[in-house]
């Protein structure tokens, strides 16, 4: 489709982050045939909306969470009248990793880099006000993704909102806890069928909902390139969609609801190229394995997020600037929701102050910079249309070695994938070390003596675990032990057999308020826990 | 891992470890890449890890110095517990450091609990080993 570059047609030493070479100037030539293409239709280079953000603005998602449901509730409805138009939970590591906060690995994280919700009880205070019908909600959540999925349709139940009226997504993408961010508990095998019984179930249940979202952002953060992150994502979407089909399910209708997840770094143009570029592989990758035709179940839906690793301690009001070129990028590539870290993330939970900057950010992309007024505006520059194809063949590249490895599964239980990354990490951090990649103010321009201002320090209050210890320990006392144990004892009976979806079973522990440690106790009783591959 | 190394840290034994919860492990692993690149002998140990197992670890396999990787926030009571553990075995004299996502004012009080040094990621990986070739003299 495109013209290779020609030799001395890149400056020496200029690249992308992805190490393809860039010309100094693009032609036509380069670009290849004209792209006549529309956007809206398959394969969507251009966008899965014929009229782009016009029709539909992305979703300013912050993602806030923090200490107890009381204090969560609180920033929740601040950004909510601040204009912020969806919730995006963050969660405490016990509730992530399954422990509720009085055992002993917990204990010093209660609360600290999202909110603890050990049981219903705390997720009917962190909506409390807030109308669950009318919000779109976001849960980074993986190893205990179904059981707060079935905490929210209970807390929908006690609101009195019909579960088909939900809106959201969770995260529940099990693949890349193990190859990134670590939050797994059981086993890939037993996870992937609890990712299978959400999927199905919500297909059903809450048709509106996202009941996955495959992230490459971890990996990103992680250390890997634009193109691997890509490519590692979408091997992971097609490990989910075998396993989708395995239990029977009708490629047609999940897909629909298979939403993905990135994070945006600073290349603009890469950045930009990587969803033109992914948008279209998943698009043929399902046209082409599993012959889907079904225009809605091969839309490439993604959210981002903004920031994260490229952002930095030294000289941190820099990092606005870095923000606002990463948020103009993830709309110039499409995105249908958008989170922008705040400056001080680097080394902190936002302040309330930093955390507005960060959503004046997306508000002033949307509203004053006229990127969002035209669909895909640089479509048809011959560098953007160039540098797509050069991205979309490395990912094509990355995911053929995976293949030849033996499929992503096997790529992590052997702890290659994780090692591939560790080694990209290096690469980075010496690349950073020796100032061949610039970072504005931390290794290059970098005063003598420069005294970094980091503004307000956020303060975490050090008396929320033992408040959330108390609620709990309350909690306990109060329900109806009866109903919890029963609730329990039947989810343990149906995870031991592979015959039954264990979402209702999760529903129903939820309602009687069972602990999210009780629910994760049973289950790793039948399924046991991941043994972390350790290889360097 | 191969022995036998040349570098400024040849023939040291080190520590990295996870204490938590926090499932980042990215900087731990180019931690662990560096310092055997410097010739140290590194144990690497995983997720997950509470303080009492990494103290046990850090004696059983007598190592020279513990890195301890912490992003979740929990580096205060985390460190201090491996330290305090450390003390309680006789083995206060195995200097603990610590890296991760550390703001700016939590520094001095962690060196005043006992933390020989704190490395955020913008610290070069030259200038940690320097410092840790130091302390190990």
């Amino acid at each position: 489709m495109s013209a290779r570059l020609k030799p001395g047609e890149a400056a020496a030493g200029v690249a992308t982050p992805s190490g393809i070479a860039v010309p100094v100037v693009a032609t036509r030539d380069l670009a290849g045939v004209p792209d006549l293409e529309r956007p809206g239709v398959f394969p969507f280079t251009r966008g899965i909306f014929a009229d782009g953000y016009r029709g539909r603005p992305w979703t300013i998602r912050q993602y806030s969470g923090f200490g107890s449901a009381e204090e969560s509730n609180q920033r929740y409805r601040f950004l909510l009248e601040q204009g912020q138009t969806g919730l995006s939970v963050a969660l405490d590591l016990p509730t992530q990793c399954g422990y509720d906060p009085d055992h002993a690995m917990a204990r010093p994280e209660v609360g600290k880099v999202g909110v603890s919700l050990f049981s219903l009880s705390e997720m009917e205070t962190l909506f409390e006000g807030i109308d669950l019908g009318a919000i779109s909600t976001s849960f980074t959540i993986n190893g205990t993704a179904a059981i707060i999925y079935a905490m929210y349709l209970a807390a929908a139940d006690k609101q009195g909102v019909p579960r088909a009226q939900l809106t959201g997504t969770i995260q529940n993408d099990i693949l890349k806890e193990y190859v990134a961010r670590g939050t797994w508990i059981f086993p890939v095998r037993p996870s992937m069928r609890l990712i299978a019984d959400s999927i199905l179930y919500a297909n059903e249940v809450t048709p509106r909902f996202n009941a996955i979202s495959i992230a490459g952002a971890h990996v990103r953060d992680a250390g890997c390139t634009a193109v691997e992150e890509m490519a590692y994502t979408l091997a992971n979407g097609l490990a989910y969609v075998d396993e989708l089909l395995r239990r029977g399910g009708d490629v047609a209708k999940f897909a629909r609801r298979l939403s993905f997840f990135f994070y945006v770094h600073m290349d603009l143009f890469e950045e930009a190229c990587k969803f033109r570029a992914g948008r279209r592989l998943w698009a043929q990758l399902l046209h082409e394995r599993h012959g889907v035709t079904d225009e809605k179940a091969l839309q490439f839906r993604f959210g981002v997020v903004c920031g994260g690793s490229s952002l930095v301690a030294a000289q941190p009001y820099n990092n606005i600037v870095r923000v606002a070129i990463e948020n103009l990028a993830a709309v110039l590539g499409g995105a249908q929701s958008i989170f922008t870290c705040a400056y001080d993330e680097a080394f902190q939970i936002p302040t309330e102050f930093s955390a507005e900057i960060a959503l004046r950010t997306q508000q002033i992309v949307q509203h004053e910079s006229g990127a969002a007024a035209t669909v895909d505006p640089l479509g048809g520059s011959y560098y953007v249309e160039w540098l797509t194809d050069q991205m979309e063949r490395g990912m094509r590249e990355v995911m053929g070695e995976i293949d030849a490895y033996g499929g992503v599964v096997k790529a992590i239980e052997d702890g290659w994938l994780q090692r591939r990354i560790a080694v990209r990490a290096k690469e980075k951090k010496d690349a950073t070390d020796s100032g061949e990649r610039v970072v504005v103010g931390q290794n290059h321009y970098r005063r003598e003596a420069q005294a970094d201002s980091y503004g307000e320090v956020f303060r975490l209050d050090p008396a929320i675990a033992g408040r959330v210890l108390e609620k709990h320990a309350q909690l306990k006392r109060s329900r109806d032990a009866a109903r919890a144990a029963r609730a329990l004892d039947a989810l343990e009976a149906a995870a031991a057999s592979d015959r039954e979806n264990l979402m209702p079973l999760l529903v129903e522990c939820c309602h009687a308020y069972a602990t999210v440690g009780e629910m994760v106790e049973r289950l790793k009783g039948c399924w046991g826990e991941f043994q972390e591959p350790v290889r360097l | 891992m191969s022995a036998a190394a040349a570098g400024p840290l040849a023939g040291k034994r080190i520590l990295i470890a996870k204490p938590g919860l926090d499932g980042h492990d990215a900087g731990a692993k180019v931690i662990a890449l560096a310092l055997r690149d410097a010739g140290a002998e590194v144990i690497y140990t995983g997720l997950r890890k509470s303080p009492e197992f990494i103290v046990r670890v850090a004696l059983d396999e007598d190592v020279a110095a513990v890195g301890l990787s912490i992003l979740s926030g929990s580096h205060q009571e985390l460190s201090r517990e491996v330290l305090a553990g450390l003390r309680a075995a006789g083995a206060g004299d195995i200097p603990v450091f610590v890296g991760g996502t550390i703001p700016p004012q939590d520094r001095a009080s962690l060196l005043e609990a006992g933390v020989r040094g704190v490395f955020t990621n913008d610290t070069p990986l030259a200038q940690m080993i320097d410092e840790l070739a130091r302390v190990l003299q």
